[in-house]
């Protein structure tokens, strides 16, 4: 053909394409690149046979392997779930956490166990590290509404706070005020007496005024003294740990509304090796008794 | 009629160097060589460096080294699963990688140091593409014969001798390359135990993965790449002509002796002529295929075998050897001037190799004898950095990993310097005035959950110093991590 120009400095052909003037030599492609694509080619075609590779209107070629990704890994995580449970298993036996120093296997296995089962389950309320959040109560101090013994945990674990479950522990915080079983006075009154139990300045008048009130309606349950009660889950009000947090507002809003935060039962989504590994992780956390 | 005699009692050998520039062309099929053996100082330097060099590779793995219980007993091994790498008597951590980075660093300078002296001298001798190219060509050589007998069965129809022999010499290559895949796993698991489980199909899968790239990699590169992997694949030909200088030692075909060359006829006068006698015993010998006559080429691997084929011819035709030798660029000036030749080694640029070789193997030799047997990381709880007790004390948490780097167990004293009135308790540990006695296993890390507790009236500013620190009291050892206690202050 006429348009075959052969360049003159190489004696090699041109494809006809210039750019300013730079023409493209139509060397052969390398012998190497060649193999490799033909190589290519025909591993596709054994794959497309072996592999699912087509699709179609409501399937796929399922080729004649028959594999299946998706199946592996169902087939992975069953076998990765029961190795686990035979692990875990172990921790059934512990009845408190001196049995578990004992062993540091099983302090390690459950350590290890918690750590993650607290990130999945309890850091989306408790905190990455339990540090709580107003109305979630902080994991790490040495302050409970319900017990920071090794069982007591384990019970708020398994069935929760005023969750739906029979066994739940239930305390209620009334709504005072706005419910009228307190005149306003009264419960001003009492924001005052609550807030120099811990310790703050409050306004001597109101405090006598609510000493007496306190005695005949809080002290049932807080105390006579404020110390709190666990088996009711009353918080101790004497200390500079707040739930709700210890403004005037914060304390003033809980006497007028009431509280009652709810901690889910957890037996209906963790197994009794689950929770006991939770248990000792939360004992460890800082606040353990 | 060509004239088929170089020289009385020479045959011109019938060769062409296929790789020589004026044929380098790079669409072109590789064409084969057919390196003729040669007999001589150099080559039986090369037997030598070659048994060392296979050897080494191929029984390190299975010598052992005690190490005491619970240790791998092997010598060499990098142990992946268990994090660790071992050298004879040095253990390395994950951590201490940088002694592997200072152990490349002095096989970079090495190479440097010893290619300013001496030109190629890794290509020629060491590397391990010339290492199993000559063990792949003495294969070839024994099934298959020397130069001419492989090019006559090269080109002979196929036959059953040919197919037979064909097979016999591929099989073998298979079978070096199979070991040589299999070697590289045994630096990387116990060899005693992984060779039956490869050999019965009970190895893991990476281990296969690994035999396998390896057996091909060498069959190719070793069977049929060759000089094309030291010539397109390999970095280092283009990296050498920045390391080596006129005095550096190349072989070299001493032109100015061997020119003009031509045939020798009997009772013809060496006068006035060269002693190169054409006989191209010289490109027969070459693995690149060249001709080292066109002087100093980037496929030349200085493997020096022309050396010994030329030297051969020397003493048959009665003239001195060393026409094609080790010399210097600068030798061939000074003999073109007609100075004395001189061979200088120690130059600016071989004393600062040297130097600074000498300077960082000092260095990691220092920093090996010193090696810490213990180490100490502390880690503070950030989630909350600090919390509030019911007492109104403010309590900071620190997850503190001690490293017991030594092949034993031992005692050690944990103890934490916090300022006057600060408690401190760790999980499962007990705590007696500041420090706590903990039992660590050999080689391993022992993970204590430290709380240091301070009341309101300890608390003088938003951080105060704290530091941990770890002992050994038989030992004297001592590590120490200064760290920090947070509040929100007074």
């Amino acid at each position: 053909m006429a348009e075959n120009e052969i360049d003159e400095h190489s004696g090699i052909e041109t494809t006809g394409h210039s750019w300013d003037g730079i023409k493209e030599l139509n060397n052969p492609l390398p012998r190497w690149w060649v193999i490799t694509w033909y190589i290519c080619i025909v591993f596709s075609i054994i794959y497309m046979i072996l592999m699912p590779a087509w699709p179609g209107i409501h399937s796929y070629t399922k080729g004649l392997r028959n594999h299946s990704e998706r199946a592996n890994v169902a087939a992975a995580m069953a076998d990765l779930e029961a190795g686990r449970n035979v692990t875990l298993k172990k921790l059934l036996v512990v009845r408190s956490v001196g049995d578990i120093e004992q062993d540091p296997d099983l302090l390690q296995l459950s350590m290890a166990a918690g750590a993650s089962l607290f990130g999945d389950n309890c850091a989306t309320c408790h905190g990455s590290g339990g540090q709580g959040f107003s109305g979630y109560p902080n994991l790490i101090d040495d302050d409970w509404l319900w017990g920071g013994t090794f069982a007591a945990i384990q019970q708020t674990l398994q069935h929760g706070v005023r969750a739906d479950d029979p066994e739940a522990r239930i305390g209620v915080m009334l709504a005072y005020g706005r419910d009228g079983m307190l005149p306003r006075e009264q419960v001003s009154d009492l924001v005052e007496y609550v807030t120099s139990l811990s310790g703050g300045e409050a306004d001597a008048q109101a405090i006598a005024r609510a000493t007496p009130v306190f005695a005949q309606t809080c002290a049932s349950c807080h105390g006579a003294d404020g110390k709190g009660n666990q088996t009711l889950g009353a918080p101790n009000l004497t200390d500079g740990i707040w739930l709700y947090g210890g403004e005037r507002q914060n304390i003033h809003e809980t006497l007028q509304n009431g509280r009652g935060g709810v901690m889910p039962a957890w037996t209906t989504r963790l197994s009794d090796e689950q929770i006991v590994a939770l248990a000792v992780y939360v004992h460890s956390l800082g606040g353990g008794e | 009629m060509v004239a088929r005699e170089a020289a009385v009692g020479v045959e011109r050998v019938d060769v062409e160097a296929v790789n020589s520039a004026p044929k380098r062309e790079l669409y072109k099929a590789r064409e084969p060589i057919y390196p003729k053996l040669v007999h001589g100082k150099f080559r039986t330097l090369k037997w030598g460096v070659l048994f060392a060099t296979l050897g080494v590779y191929y029984a390190l793995p299975w010598l052992r080294w005690a190490r005491g219980p619970g240790e791998p007993d092997q010598a060499v091994l990098v142990d992946f699963p268990g994090q660790r790498f071992y050298f004879f008597f040095i253990e390395i951590w994950p951590d201490e990688l940088y002694y592997v980075t200072g152990l490349l660093i002095l096989g970079a300078l090495a190479l440097f140091l010893a290619t300013a002296l001496f030109g190629r001298v890794w290509c020629g001798y060491t590397c391990p593409q010339t290492v199993w190219t000559d063990l792949y060509i003495v294969v070839e050589r024994l099934v298959e014969g020397d130069r001419n007998k492989r090019m006559r069965l090269a080109s002979a129809p196929w036959s059953l001798n040919k197919i037979s022999k064909k097979f016999a010499k591929h099989s073998l290559w298979l079978l070096i390359a199979m070991a040589t895949g299999g070697a590289w796993v045994f630096y990387f698991h116990d060899a005693p135990t992984i060779l039956p489980q490869l050999l019965l199909g009970r190895a893991p899968m990476s281990a296969y993965l690994f035999m396998g790239i390896l057996t091909f990699t060498t069959y190719i590169f070793a069977g049929s790449m060759r000089e094309q992997v030291c010539t397109f694949m390999c970095p280092w030909p283009r990296i050498q002509a920045a390391l080596t200088d006129e005095e550096t030692l190349q072989v070299t075909y001493r032109e100015d002796r061997g020119e003009p060359r031509g045939a020798h006829k009997k009772g013809e006068s060496w006068e006035g002529r060269g002693d190169c006698i054409s006989c191209r015993a010289c490109v027969a010998a070459c693995p690149m295929g060249i001709d080292i006559r066109d002087g100093a080429q980037l496929e030349c691997i200085n493997c020096a075998l022309c050396i010994d084929a030329c030297d051969d011819i020397m003493k048959k035709v009665d003239r001195p050897t060393g026409l094609i030798a080790y010399d210097t660029d600068k030798n061939r000036e000074l003999r073109a001037a007609g100075k004395k030749e001189a061979f200088n080694l120690i130059r600016p640029r071989t004393i600062l190799y040297a130097f600074v070789l000498g300077l960082v193997a000092v260095m990691m030799a220092y920093g090996l004898s010193k090696r810490a047997t213990i180490e100490l990381n502390v880690l503070r709880d950030r989630t909350p950095p600090f919390v509030q007790l019911s007492s109104g004390s403010i309590r900071n948490a620190y997850t503190v990993k001690i490293l017991n780097k030594a092949n034993e167990t031992r005692d050690l004293v944990l103890k934490v310097d916090a300022p006057d009135g600060a408690q401190i308790s760790a999980i499962g540990e007990t705590v007696e005035d500041g420090k706590i006695q903990i039992n660590t296993e050999s080689d391993s890390v022992h993970s204590v959950r430290l709380f240091v507790t301070l009341p309101q009236i300890s608390i003088t500013k938003p951080s105060v110093p704290v530091t941990i620190s770890i002992l050994d009291p038989q030992s004297g050892e001592e590590a120490a991590n200064p760290t920090v206690f947070l509040s929100e202050g007074k």
